[in-house]
């Protein structure tokens, strides 16, 4: 496997007041390659995730993307240079329909809708929810409002796609379609980084997983090798996983 | 791009044409001043749903850009004897720069603090004008009676030339707006309105659309002073500029239905004849009936029909297809 170095996150903090959000994070991934961040509630994962996406302004530290630094940059021209993300609670266009809303996305990279929509509907086509084209997105059940949203950031043409808790709240039938949507955006050569708390999913599908524990880093593995540390265990998994992992 | 269906098409050019021969039947000058009236609010309803409606930018400040065209056009044919046509384009143009001056700073506010905002700044503006000499202060412009021709911009005799260039430039908002609404435009507008956050995860650059959308808003807004100022050949700061007309043209909006192309003009077509006749049935004790009537139709919308009246058709529309 290739080792170019997608994504460089060094030395990340960001102060909220007193309050240490994330505190000297280091992490990279590499192209290609799926990294679960993990960490119980309040641990920092969305802070971070704002901090590399440019919804928040890191106090210190840098950010680098393929090899350009991104820190300062707006969110915008950060889907623009090619990184795209979901929101933990979800964020469509209420009032347009599920195509409107993916070519909404799509036109980062087209001028005219014709071909944004075109591209829009192949997109669609790929995320299984090309049926549903027509519908409002307000008429969307969550797990496929879900689907909607990685569609969206899919339509950017992004490099790196970050999915920000795109599990949560689903039944067993519909996690195990996303994870099959996860794999399959994989196979398309996509780097990824999700924010998970499923560890089910997060096993199956992660190369590597990065701990986060009161904003710091505490451990960045295999899953294997995170499920058998007992720092994670006791900060996370608690104890039934000290069993999985034997 | 949607393309249009027989069933929107007919109903259309049958409008069109009733509204060309209206004039020729109905001979009355009333009428036909209230007609003039229905497509100037009608454009600057366009005008400010292209920025509440489509971008959500909740303007209660049009009577500024409103006012800026009409004190543009006619303080530089007064002055300088420039022709009103292009004093409507510079009108335009000034509206356009005030609006991205005042917007840029605005960018970050949302909702409610950008209506407060666009209130201050159209008060500011207004009281302004008010005071500056230069352009006639409290008193206000009197244009001088050119001789009469579509050149001069000015008309005596009949009514008629006023009626078909406001037509015309309802028109021409209509076919602006249509373009906007179905362009890469309207899709970034709708994302930003829906929240600056979806809408910047999705590439979009918020600040300089918000200001797009600002700067056409402002300029169609500008146009229509200057059409004003044109048709009654005296302008105020009280005529032209009260917080009044800014209302008027938001309820308009929200009645015909924000965020679609038609509705604004339904809006005018149903707000402004209202206000017109209680405002002559009633005479000065009348004043006020139609914003009694405004408030309860405003909030019969609100409560059963948030999407307008054409909302109202376009769910009819759906449901026979």
């Amino acid at each position: 496997m290739s080792k170019v170095t997608c994504l460089e996150v060094k030395g990340l903090s960001k102060w909220f007041g007193g309050l240490a959000a994330n505190s000297d994070i280091d992490f990279s991934i590499n192209e290609g390659e799926i990294v679960s961040i993990i960490g119980p509630n309040g641990a920092g994962k969305s802070t971070l995730f704002n901090c590399i996406t440019g919804f928040y302004k890191p106090s210190s530290g840098n950010v680098t993307f393929y090899g350009r630094d991104i820190t300062r940059l707006g969110a915008d021209k950060i889907c623009k240079i090619g990184i795209a993300r979901t929101f933990q609670i979800v964020q469509v266009i209420s009032d347009m329909t599920v195509l409107e809303n993916v070519t909404t996305g799509a036109l980062l990279r087209f001028q005219r809708i014709r071909p944004a929509m075109n591209k829009a509907e192949e997109i669609l086509n790929f995320t299984g929810l090309n049926e549903k084209k027509d519908f409002l997105a307000t008429e969307l059940t969550i797990a496929d409002k879900k689907r909607l949203e990685v569609s969206m950031a899919l339509a950017t043409q992004p490099r790196l796609l970050m999915l920000d808790e795109s599990m949560a709240g689903l039944n067993k039938v519909e996690l195990q379609q996303i994870i099959d949507l996860i794999k399959k955006i994989r196979e398309k050569g996509m780097t990824l980084i999700v924010v998970e708390h499923v560890m089910e999913a997060v096993m199956k599908i992660s190369d590597r997983v990065v701990v986060l524990n009161s904003g710091k880093k505490i451990m960045d593995g295999s899953p294997k090798e995170v499920v058998s540390n007992p720092e994670v265990i006791q900060a996370y998994l608690g104890e039934k996983y000290r069993a999985v992992a034997k | 791009m949607r393309r249009f269906t027989t069933r929107q098409v007919i109903p259309g050019v049958a409008v069109l044409i009733v509204l060309l021969i209206f004039p020729l039947i109905v001979q009355a000058t009333f009428p036909i001043h209230v007609m003039i009236l229905v497509f100037l609010f009608g454009m600057l309803g366009i005008g400010w749903n292209i920025m509440g409606g489509y971008a959500g930018m909740f303007s209660f400040g049009q009577a500024a850009f409103f006012g800026l065209g009409a004190y543009t056009s006619s303080y530089l044919s007064m002055t300088f004897g420039i022709n009103p046509w292009i004093g409507l384009l510079a009108g335009g143009l000034v509206a356009a720069v005030v609006a991205a001056a005042i917007g840029y700073p605005c960018s970050s506010l949302r909702g409610h603090y950008f209506a407060i905002a666009s209130i201050a700044f159209a008060e500011i503006v207004r009281v302004i004008f008010n005071n500056w000499k230069m352009v006639g202060a409290a008193e206000g412009l009197s244009l001088p009676m050119h001789q009469e021709s579509f050149t001069n911009f000015v008309f005596n005799s009949s009514k008629l030339p006023y009626y078909y260039i406001a037509l015309v430039f309802l028109l021409i908002s209509l076919i602006v707006c249509y373009f906007v609404a179905t362009s890469k435009m309207g899709y970034y507008f709708r994302a930003i309105k829906e929240s600056h956050d979806v809408a910047e995860v999705l590439g979009v650059d918020v600040v300089r659309y918000r200001l797009i959308a600002i700067m056409i808003s402002a300029f169609m807004s500008a146009v229509a002073g200057t059409f004003y100022a044109q048709y009654i050949l005296y302008i105020d700061p009280e005529s032209v500029m009260l917080l009044a007309i800014s209302v008027q043209i938001v309820l308009i909006s929200m009645l015909g239905g924000a965020g679609s192309v038609m509705g604004p003009v339904i809006g005018a077509a149903v707000l402004i004849p209202l206000a017109e006749y209680t405002r002559t049935m009633l005479g000065y004790k009348g004043t006020g009936v139609d914003m009694l009537i405004y408030g309860f139709l405003i909030m019969l919308i609100s409560m059963y029909q948030p999407a307008g009246v054409w909302g109202l058709f376009s769910r009819i529309g759906r449901k026979t297809r």
